[in-house]
This record gives structure tokens, C-alpha cells and sequence, in this order.
């Protein structure tokens, strides 16, 4: 096997010098009623060539030769050939977490750098450094909260990603924790009426995402006023963070997490992305995750290690602040040179580029007899078309011009059959967008 | 003069500062395309109270730049491209570089996860081949791909047990964890719902089974175990030990992350496992990266099936595969999406090379140089536990602690020739312990100079321990002050 360095002498001189002749003494531990009799059913061997062929031929089903016009969580952007050429350097990739700081300072330094770029997106305090996904960031933050403020309750907003909300749903299904949704309104955001009678004075955590599911701004300030009032905390949770170089960070939550995989990391079929989790420096010593420091060593140069594990399961065990060990360092470095490439203009002209694509195609499609725009509320590069008909009938007619024309939003809002969820990154043209316009026309005719 | 020699670095990449420290206004490293529709501005689509104006304090830095930062930064690393990095536990393999390769090809790495299923096939195709496989090699009768990682694979599996109990009209408080567990463990069940109840491990460092049989009451849901165990050891009894457990109404959940020590040779759902976690990066070879991420699939046998997270990956009669979202008895979801799918394809590429031949010879050469170094250090390091061990060995730091010197101390030293520690004072079983990993890609070669390197350490510790205390020597940073941190914690630039 090419993996394996060593030869059969090699072999032969190890067991010797262990004192054995064969190598099935060193397995006697294990009673010979349960070995296993026989080979294991699974293919292979193949050659490197073979392996390429066997996924050459499964990537080949796929819908890379369509325009894609999905978002909901996973945002298809463009990433420099830089982000990967670095990201493939062995010493990153095929290290482990930096337990040994002397010898893992390029890990821990860009993992400061990560966190430092975090707080400044977010215009929150601190930033851990990365949890496993948006959706994982979200559960973490909530279950943050009640250890913050001691309370067992949590308001969720029917328009965070229905995935999000299934998650904490399965997290706390044993646990004595009320989880009530409140409802959005005709504008496409969360209803504040409803959301002031929804929060009391046991209720943790308000959460809510910005830019929705629907890709509608969220009014923060006004919904932090409401939370804070009962004593409750504001979780802003953000899926495409891209929408923060372009507006207003919500600097009124008390926690800001979600998902970084817009930056640089690509859609991989839902995965692996990266968590992050940013909040006040108050509440530090509650936060999951591994946390990078600035320290000195002892010639007093500067050094990062990773600092107050005091809250972690290897320490605290059942007393930690999450089981989490394993993180997303990988993809949070992917994040931190990507936005290290976009830099502070380049981030920004992005953004603006998403801004201006859906606001084309938007105007476009509100254009079209039968087709509209439902929600006013401002939106980022996502928002949600309302369709004269089948939807399902509109998405077929699509594919079949090698378009996949968004999510259908009536499998996860009854109330919302026939409405499309749609996302326009920079990776959609305009061509592309006026011929997507062109055969919602043909539809409505 | 000599104050200004000793100002100079060896080297210019040692002299990296944080990235945010080399930015000047004005410098960029993308050029984008150039828009082709009628720009928006913010404030127009938002309004002047929503827009934003800037990111303050993002760096402004030359596409060169950013390749030299990081790669000056990736020189500060070591990985297992390195040399040997012997963490216990951690399973510290080659990662094949032809896994990264199909991880990224188009229609792979771009494929959306609410792509239309009839256009997804080849995704779909990959996640039931990858369940399938493991399914067999665990011996269990299906897989679940969607655990982020092992941790949240635990949490899976316990809250299966506890779906499951509770459809028996069986509600219970306890899950049994021995002391020599990972941290997860107890943590993973603390969200569960249930408590956590603490075994004692037996002088042989394995469940005690008296002790055993006397904690596992009819107010115990199961018994979370790790075989082979943190010390490295099989639990010879596991057969026995599965039968108590069942046979007073409990279930057995397996900590997979040692796995590697038995692909091929023995099979968790042929001991009496009922749902269990695997670490794809571990056993399975898909990179660590520096810290994830993770995958941690779980395996169940065919009567926990129906408590599986939804959806799962089910291939129809005409041969085409779809995800199943209708599961009543499902826990629910525990991450979005369909998991780490990009683990899984890695996953899957490990499997295809190896074929089954491959795997059990890993299997054996995991297991013969961990032995080969419990073999030839015993000389120099207490062994508390000596016998047989499977993947890892763990010492104690025992007759080193008479000098001063601790099992971080030897860490510490070892990195000064060239190889990467071991994983300190982990078990908590074995105070002081040195917990050694050398998984099947270390070569004789380098498993001797490893060897070699602790045993001088032991001679220099005799001599000199006050030197090995002050080690490393020749890493770009000495000893950090790791108290100051946390003490007064600073987790970001500021300007």
C-alpha cells in the first residue's frame, strides 16, 4: 500500500524487537470470537488514476454546467486562486490544533488574525476562533444565553433559516427550555408587536438572522430595544456576512455568530463551512469554542496561544461551556485570506456588485405581468419573487435552459407556495439574469 | 555590537507581523470584473441609517504580500508533512494529497446542497458509497454522515438512545462514562439530558466489572465506552461487558475516535456496540487542518434506524439515490445541509486506495509501531499499565517528576529534535502522562531517531534537568506565558 513506509523486513525487525513472532500475537487482546473471519466487503484497491476517474464520473452528475441561482445558507462567490494555493500548504492543512504553541505559531497567529477580522465585520468585542457552521453557531449562541442569563426560554424569528431553527430544536429536546417562534409581517421582517408580546421576563435570547431567510434587513436596534427591555439578549445570526461590508453591523446584539462560508469557501454540497461567534467582552467566560491570545514569551517576543480552556469540555468536561473540540480552523484560515485578499475596498466593491446584481434582477422580474416582489423591506443580494402559477412547473421550464431559478419556499412556509427564494452573487451575469427574466416571461404568457 | 547581533533575526520569514500591520491605504490584492449592470449604491438600497460607509481597521495589502504573510506564517507550523507527530488520540495520519484533489473538482466542490436532487446524483452517490462502507467495516446496519464531528456525533448518538428508551415508555437518568473517557463524552451527555455517572477504571486501566454491574441499574440508559480505551487497551471483556449492560435494559454507545486500532480485524457491531461515532479525521485520513474541521458519522444497528438525524441517503429501485426527509422517530437535525459532505468524498478516496487489503494492514502497522515504541522506552519511562497495547502507548513522566521535570518539559524538549509532542497529561488516569500515537506513516527510520530523541532526553533529565526545563530551544518562540494570557486576555489587533 503507497501510504505505508514501511517494508516487510522493516516490519519483521519491529515485531522481533517487541518480543513477538507474529503479528496476530499483538491482536490477542481481542477474543477470537469476535475477529473478524474473512475480508471486509468495501471496493478497492485503486490506483490514483482509478480514484480520479470513479469522482471525475460522480462529479460529471452534477449541475456544475447550470446558472445557479440557490443561496438560503450557501453562497456560490468567487474565491482567488490564492485562497487555496495557501490553503494547501501541508504545514497549515496537516497540523493539528495548536496544543504545542511553539511550534503552531502560524496556525495561532491567523487564527488571532480571523478573530481580530471577525469583531471588526460583526462591531462586536470578541470573536472565538470559528465554530463547526452558521447553523451550529446559532444553536451554541442560544444555549450562551441561557447560561448567561440564567433563563430557559427562547424567542426564534420564523424568518432565521428553518434549518437553524430544527437544530436547536434537537439540541434542547431534553432539556426544560421553551422555544416560541414569532411570526414575520407583510414587510418580510419579523413582526415587533408580535415580538414584544412574545418576550418576557424569563425569556434568554431573542434570535434572529439579518439578512433573513427571505434576504430582508432586519430592523435591529428597534427588535435589541425589545429584548433588552425583559432583560432578554439579541442573537443577530448573519449566513451571508458579505452584506456587512455594505451595512450597518449590529452593534445593539449581544452576540453576533453565523456562517463565514461565503468567504472563500466554496458551497462543497453543504459542507464543511465555518461557525463564528462573536460578543461583548462581558460575556467572554461563557463563550463555546477555542479562543487564540496575545501573549510574550520568555524573552518577551510575541506569541499566541490558545487561552481560557478553563471553559472547555477537555478541562470542565460535563461542566463546559459546549462539547465542542474539533473546530473549523481550516476554513476560518480560508476566511482570513480571503478577506485579507478583498482587503478593505475590495470587500466593499463586492458587495456592491451583490447589492446591484439583485437589484437589477429584481427590477427585471417586478417587471413581468404576474411576477413580484412580496416583501419591501431592503434586501442584500437575496430576496424572494412571487410567481403567477405552479413555481415547481416555473423551476422545471428553467432547468431545461440550464438554470436552477432558486429555492421553493412552500416546502418550509406553507403559506409561501409559489414564492421563490432567489440569490444573485457576482458569479451570475447579466446575460444570465436577462435570460432567466426572459423565461419567467414566457411563463407568465 | 553585541546588543545590536543579538537584535537580528535568523531569518527574514521570522519577522512576520500581524497583517493588519502592514497595511497602507490604497494597496489592493483582488481586481474584480467589472460590474455589467446599473450600480446600487447602499444607501440607496438600504437607506443612510442601514448602509454602511466602512470595515475600519480591514488591511489594505498587494496580492504578494498576502502569499508571503502566510506563507511565512505556514513555515512557523509543523504538520505530518513535517515529520512525525505522535499526538495520542488524535490519529495523526498522512493525509493523501489525491483526496484533496477530488475534493475540489467542479461539480463536487461547487455543487449547492439544495441543488435539485436529479442533478445532484454523483454528491448523492458519494455520500451512500462512503455510509455504506463504513457500515461495513463498523459491522453496523446504518450511517448517518450528517455530525459535524465526533463530538457532535456523540450528542447523535445519545439522543438516539434516549428517543429510543423513551418509545419503550423507559425514561432513565443516567449514562455510565469510566474515568479514562475524553472530555466530549461527559460533555456531549450533559446536553443530552441525561447525568453523567462516573466509572472507576480497574487496575488493568479497563472497566471494572463489578463496579460495573453494581452502577448499571435500572436508572441507567447505557454506557458510553471507548475501545480500544484512552490507554490504548482493548477491553478484552467488551462482550461480557455489552451483556450486563443490555441485558438490565441499557444500550452501548462506542467513542469511535480510536477505530484505526481495529479496521479489519474486529467489528463494533459483532461485540454488542448499538450506535457508535467514527472520526473522519482520524481513522478515515481527511486533514485536521489545524484544528477541524471534523466529520463524525454515526453508525446504529438496524433498531435505532428509525431515530437517525433526517434526512438520510436512500437509493431507490431504478438505481437512483434521493434524500429521505420523512423520519417520525427522528431526533432531528444537528447540522444544516447534509454534513461535512467534503470530509466524506476524502473519506470515501481513503477507502478506494486502500480497498480492504490495505485497511487491515494499516490496521497492523498502526498497532506494531505503537508497540515497538512501548517495547523500546520502558527502559526510561514508567509504563503503569504494561502489556499489549493496540494503537498508543501511554508512559507517565513518573521517574522524570523526581528531577523537577514533567511530561510537558519532555514535550517541549522533544521539539527541539525535530519532532512533534505527544499528547500530554491525557488520560487523567496516569498522572503525568505521555500519551504516544505513531500511527501506521511513521517509518522504522523515523520511529528509531524518535526513540533515540527520548531516550537522550531521559539521559540529559538525570544530568541536567534545569536544561530541559527552558526547552525549546530552537522553535521561533521559547516557552509562552500562557497564565498572562488568560489572566489578561487579548484576543484581537487593535490599532
Amino acid at each position: 500500500m503507497r501510504y505505508l513506509p514501511n517494508s516487510p523486513a522493516d516490519r519483521q525487525a519491529m515485531l522481533a524487537a517487541t518480543g513477538h513472532a507474529h503479528i496476530d500475537e499483538l491482536f490477542e487482546q481481542i477474543h477470537s470470537d469476535i475477529r473478524l473471519k474473512g475480508k471486509l466487503n468495501l471496493p478497492g484497491p485503486l490506483s490514483e488514476s482509478e480514484i480520479l476517474d470513479f469522482f471525475r464520473q460522480a462529479a460529471s452528475e452534477s449541475s456544475r454546467d447550470y446558472v445557479s441561482l440557490l443561496g438560503a445558507g450557501a453562497y456560490s462567490h468567487y474565491s482567488p486562486v490564492v485562497v487555496d494555493a495557501l490553503l494547501s500548504r501541508g504545514e497549515f492543512f496537516t497540523a493539528y490544533t495548536p496544543y504545542q504553541a511553539e511550534i503552531a505559531q502560524g496556525t495561532l497567529q491567523a487564527m488571532f488574525e480571523f478573530q481580530t477580522m471577525m469583531t471588526q465585520l460583526t462591531g462586536m468585542e470578541v470573536s472565538n476562533a470559528s465554530l463547526w457552521d452558521g447553523s451550529t453557531a446559532t444553536t451554541e449562541a442560544a444555549l450562551m444565553a441561557m447560561r448567561v442569563t440564567h433563563r430557559q426560554r427562547v424567542v426564534l424569528a420564523r424568518t432565521l433559516h428553518p434549518e437553524y431553527r430544527q437544530i436547536l430544536l434537537t439540541y434542547v429536546q431534553n432539556q426544560d427550555v421553551t422555544l416560541v417562534e414569532t411570526p414575520y409581517e407583510a414587510s418580510g421582517q419579523i413582526d415587533l408587536t408580535q415580538l414584544e408580546s412574545a418576550v418576557d421576563t424569563k425569556t434568554a435570547a431573542v434570535v434572529v438572522q439579518s439578512p433573513n431567510f427571505f434576504g430582508a434587513l432586519e430592523r435591529i436596534p428597534e427588535i435589541a430595544a425589545i429584548a433588552h427591555r425583559k432583560g432578554a439578549l439579541l442573537i443577530v445570526a448573519i449566513n451571508e456576512p458579505l452584506s456587512l461590508a455594505v451595512v450597518n453591523p449590529p452593534t445593539d446584539a449581544d452576540i453576533v455568530c453565523g456562517e463565514a462560508q461565503s468567504f472563500g469557501v466554496p458551497v462543497s454540497y453543504g459542507g464543511p463551512y465555518v461557525g463564528f461567534l462573536t460578543t461583548r467582552e462581558k460575556f467572554l467566560r461563557q463563550m463555546p469554542g477555542r479562543l487564540v491570545g496575545q501573549t510574550v514569551d520568555t524573552e518577551g517576543r510575541r506569541g499566541f496561544v490558545l487561552t481560557l480552556a478553563t471553559r472547555e469540555q477537555h478541562i470542565r468536561r460535563e461542566k463546559a461551556t459546549s462539547n465542542i473540540c474539533t473546530n473549523q480552523a481550516l476554513f476560518a484560515l480560508a476566511a482570513t485570506i480571503y478577506l485579507t485578499l478583498m482587503g478593505k475596498a475590495g470587500l466593499r466593491q463586492l458587495a456592491e456588485q451583490n447589492l446591484s446584481k439583485a437589484h437589477y434582477a429584481a427590477g427585471e422580474l417586478r417587471k413581468i405581468p404576474g411576477f413580484s416582489t412580496p416583501f419591501a423591506a431592503p434586501h442584500f443580494n437575496e430576496f424572494v419573487v412571487k410567481v403567477p402559477g405552479d413555481a415547481e412547473r416555473l423551476l422545471e421550464k428553467l432547468r431545461n435552459e440550464k438554470i436552477i431559478g432558486g429555492l421553493d419556499l412552500g416546502k418550509y412556509y406553507p403559506e409561501l407556495a409559489n414564492h421563490l427564494l432567489v440569490c444573485f452573487t457576482e458569479l451570475v451575469s447579466r446575460k444570465s439574469i436577462d435570460r432567466m427574466v426572459e423565461e419567467c416571461r414566457q411563463f407568465s404568457a | 555590537m553585541p546588543n545590536r547581533i543579538r537584535a537580528a533575526r535568523p531569518h527574514v520569514n521570522r519577522n512576520e507581523n500581524l497583517i493588519f500591520e502592514r497595511s497602507s491605504p490604497g494597496k489592493v490584492g483582488v481586481e474584480l470584473a467589472p460590474l455589467d449592470v446599473p450600480a446600487v449604491s447602499p444607501a440607496e438600497a438600504f437607506g443612510a441609517e442601514m448602509a454602511r460607509d466602512k470595515v475600519a481597521g480591514f488591511p489594505e495589502v498587494s496580492e504578494l504580500e498576502v502569499i508571503r504573510h502566510f506563507t511565512r506564517l505556514s513555515s512557523w507550523n509543523y504538520g505530518v508533512d513535517t515529520g512525525l507527530y505522535p499526538l495520542g488520540s488524535c490519529t495523526m495520519k498522512y493525509n493523501a494529497r489525491i483526496n484533496e484533489r477530488v475534493a475540489r473538482l467542479l461539480g463536487i466542490a461547487t455543487e449547492h446542497p439544495y441543488a435539485p436532487q436529479a442533478l445532484a446524483q454523483g454528491c448523492l452517490r458519494i455520500l451512500h458509497e462512503t455510509a455504506r462502507c463504513l457500515a461495513e467495516i463498523t459491522g453496523m446496519d446504518a450511517v448517518s454522515l450528517q455530525p459535524a464531528a465526533g463530538a457532535q456525533g456523540e450528542l447523535t448518538g445519545i439522543l438516539m438512545i434516549h428517543a429510543c428508551l423513551a418509545d419503550r415508555g423507559d425514561a432513565r437518568k443516567f449514562i455510565l462514562i469510566p474515568d479514562s473517557a475524553h472530555g466530549t463524552n461527559p460533555a456531549s451527555v450533559a446536553i443530552s439530558g441525561y447525568q453523567v455517572r462516573h466509572l472507576k477504571s480497574n487496575e488493568e486501566g479497563c472497566i471494572d466489572i463489578a463496579d460495573l454491574a453494581r452502577a448499571m441499574d435500572s436508572d441507567v440508559a447505557g454506557l458510553m465506552l471507548t475501545n480500544p480505551n484512552t490507554l490504548g487497551i482493548f477491553e478484552t471483556e467488551i462482550a461480557r461487558i455489552a451483556n450486563i449492560v443490555h441485558a438490565r435494559g441499557g444500550l452501548v454507545y462506542m467513542d469511535g475516535a480510536n477505530m484505526n486500532a481495529l479496521v479489519g480485524v474486529t467489528r463494533p457491531g459483532d461485540f454488542g456496540i448499538d450506535v457508535m461515532h467514527l472520526n473522519l479525521h482520524k481513522t478515515f485520513s481527511t486533514p485536521h487542518g489545524g484544528g477541524g474541521p471534523g466529520s463524525g458519522p454515526v453508525a446504529v444497528k438496524q433498531f435505532l434506524k428509525p431515530y437517525l438525524p433526517a434526512p438520510i441517503v436512500e437509493k431507490s429501485e431504478n438505481g437512483t439515490f434521493c434524500l429521505n426527509h420523512d423520519r417520525p422517530k427522528s431526533i432531528g437535525r444537528v447540522k444544516a445541509f447534509l454534513g461535512n459532505f467534503g470530509m466524506a468524498v476524502r473519506a470515501l478516496a481513503y477507502m478506494l486506495a486502500n480497498g480492504p487489503e490495505g485497511l487491515r494492514q494499516t490496521t497492523e502497522d498502526a498497532v506494531l509501531n505503537a508497540n515497538y515504541i512501548r517495547t523500546q522506552l520502558r527502559d526510561q519511562y514508567d509504563l503503569p499499565y504494561d502489556k499489549p497495547c493496540m494503537h498508543e502507548c501511554v508512559f507517565s513522566d513518573r521517574r522524570q517528576v523526581a528531577k523537577g521535570v514533567h511530561t510537558m518539559d519532555i514535550a517541549k524538549r522533544l521539539i527541539d529534535y525535530g519532532f512533534h509532542p505527544y499528547t500530554t497529561a491525557f488520560p487523567l488516569i496516569v498522572p503525568g502522562a505521555l500519551m504516544i500515537e505513531p500511527t501506521e506513516s511513521a517509518s522504522k527510520e523515523e520511529l528509531d531517531a524518535f526513540i533515540d530523541a527520548l531516550q537522550a532526553i531521559a539521559e540529559e533529565v538525570e544530568q541536567d534537568p534545569e536544561f530541559v526545563l527552558k526547552a525549546p530551544y530552537t522553535a521561533r518562540v521559547t516557552r509562552l506565558d500562557e497564565v498572562g494570557a488568560a489572566r489578561k486576555p487579548i484576543l484581537r489587533w487593535k490599532p
